[in-house]
């Protein structure tokens, strides 16, 4: 299981990566390997707010739907269109995968660092 | 009520099988290959299931077909040894309490596999419901059930077992096969849309036979697959499960089971109430979903602006890549071609009424 460094993580397995006044955000590596094979993702369009905590978007594996939660809470300045087109990125290359970028970022809910977010996941296992 | 563990849960668990509970049991819901690469092991090659979780129960005695005619829908007066034939078995309102699959061992000898969910109530059901000389057995506990299934099946058998005991045609079983050495029922039938074989062995066979087959089949891709798999697939093929296509409300023809009750055999449960109710108003379809978005079941279908009929299964086919859904809707919709639209969590999106099954061996 992969924990990149410069990244910060929540409590429901979404990662966050700052640039300058905007953040991306996709799910953790931990999360597409619960998840399984995701073949369908639902994203939020250009112009959306974001409410820290709250899903924006959701993924589907073969089997099953689960939200993403916003970690933060902003507008949504960009949007991943090529993830819609092949989810299957999300389990081969989680980190590189963003749903969003977003900006006007206004809140946050709890974030880890990836040392915290390893010692989280490696209690719910 | 504790879940319980199948003779090969250690060997879900060391192959890294996720487990979940399904209908009591714990199982595999995937490995570490992932429900779209098994799905397409038993599509292309070769994959291999624990199916323990299926009950096994026997019907013995002289008026065993009588029993039988009266219990079931489908007609078992004329059978060979052998020889296989899927039913539902209806209460008498005409909703099906489960559906299941009936072997002729050899003359007043019968042998009944049932939904795992439902092994319980079919018993009781069945027992409550006897007739004549009959002897019901629930052998269930006693039983381990491996599918092998996809075109490289037979090839894969056939390294562990003779030739001459691998039954021929689909529907058929040998009672009397022996498969590296140990006694089994080897049976020519499956849940995936290709071919296969289901093998019933003795639990402390199992997991021997389980690892015996797995490294038999190395050279033709044989994998293990989860219960994920088992969906898409039976998913893919139409083949109806208990609780969503069917269920004690859902009658065999509203299912699309219509050829399997024979409406002009004397009596059996549930005839009485099928010739009242007469033609469905509502039928099993096949739906494509065209818009974005993937169909589950139990939600709701829709066209002319109104509400038209339900979903009861849905998933993304790995074969086909694109999502397909079963559905109960009114009879005026069912026609190839029709335009409708599935409500997905709020979001109304676009599908079509397709020929079932999704996909058909070649």
């Amino acid at each position: 299981m992969n924990f990149p460094k410069d990244l910060q993580y929540t409590r429901t397995h979404e990662w966050i990566r700052y640039q300058g006044d905007s953040a991306y955000i996709g799910i953790t590596d931990y999360a597409q390997d619960q998840l399984g094979d995701l073949v369908f993702v639902n994203l939020p369009e250009e112009g959306d707010e974001l409410m820290a905590g709250e899903p924006f978007a959701d993924v589907e594996s073969v089997k099953a739907v689960s939200d993403v939660n916003a970690p933060v809470t902003g507008v949504v300045e960009e949007v991943n269109e090529e993830l819609a087109d092949a989810p299957e990125a999300m389990n081969e290359d989680p980190y590189e995968a963003w749903f969003v970028k977003v900006g006007e970022i206004s809140a946050t809910v709890e974030l880890m660092d990836a040392e915290a977010y390893e010692a989280f996941v490696a209690e719910e296992e | 009520m504790e879940a319980k563990k199948t003779p090969l849960y250690d060997k879900h668990v060391q192959a890294g099988g996720k487990i979940v509970e399904f209908a009591g049991y714990l199982l595999p819901v995937q490995y570490q290959t992932g429900v779209i690469k098994e799905h397409m092991a038993v599509r292309t090659a070769c994959g291999l299931f624990d199916v323990s979780h299926m009950g096994e129960i026997t019907v013995k005695g002289k008026d065993a077909v009588r029993f039988l005619n009266h219990l079931l829908t489908n007609d078992y007066t004329v059978m060979e040894d052998g020889q296989a034939r899927y039913s539902p078995m209806c209460n008498p309102e005409g909703g099906v309490v489960d559906d299941l699959i009936v072997y002729k061992v050899k003359e007043d000898d019968y042998f009944i596999v049932v939904n795992a969910a439902n092994k319980d109530k079919d018993f009781a059901w069945i027992r409550a419901n006897v007739l004549g000389d009959v002897v019901v057995e629930d052998i269930s506990e006693s039983i381990a059930q491996l599918a092998l299934q996809g075109p490289k099946a037979e090839e894969i058998l056939k390294k562990l077992t003779s030739e001459d005991q691998i039954p021929t045609g689909y529907y058929t079983a040998n009672f009397n096969g022996t498969v590296a050495g140990y006694k089994a029922i080897i049976s020519r039938t499956g849940y995936t849309g290709e071919d296969g074989f289901e093998l019933y062995v003795s639990p402390e066979a199992a997991p021997v036979l389980w690892d015996k087959l797995l490294e038999t089949g190395v050279e033709e891709g044989l994998i293990p697959c989860g219960l994920g798999a088992r969906d898409t697939l039976r998913l893919e093929a139409a083949m109806p499960l208990y609780g969503h296509e069917m269920n004690d409300e859902i009658t065999p023809r509203t299912a699309g089971l219509g050829t399997f009750v024979k409406m002009q055999k004397e009596e059996f449960i549930g005839k009485e109430a099928l010739e009242r109710l007469g033609k469905p108003t509502c039928r099993r379809v096949g739906l494509k979903v065209t818009g974005k978005g993937i169909a589950r079941e139990h939600q709701d279908v829709y066209a002319d602006g109104r509400k038209i009929g339900v979903t009861t299964s849905g998933t993304h086919s790995p074969y086909l890549k694109y999502p397909i859904a079963m559905a109960i809707v009114e009879d005026a919709y069912r026609a190839v071609g029709t335009q409708v639209e599935v409500d997905v969590r709020g979001r109304r999106v676009a599908a079509e009424v397709v020929k079932l099954p999704f996909y058909k061996k070649a």
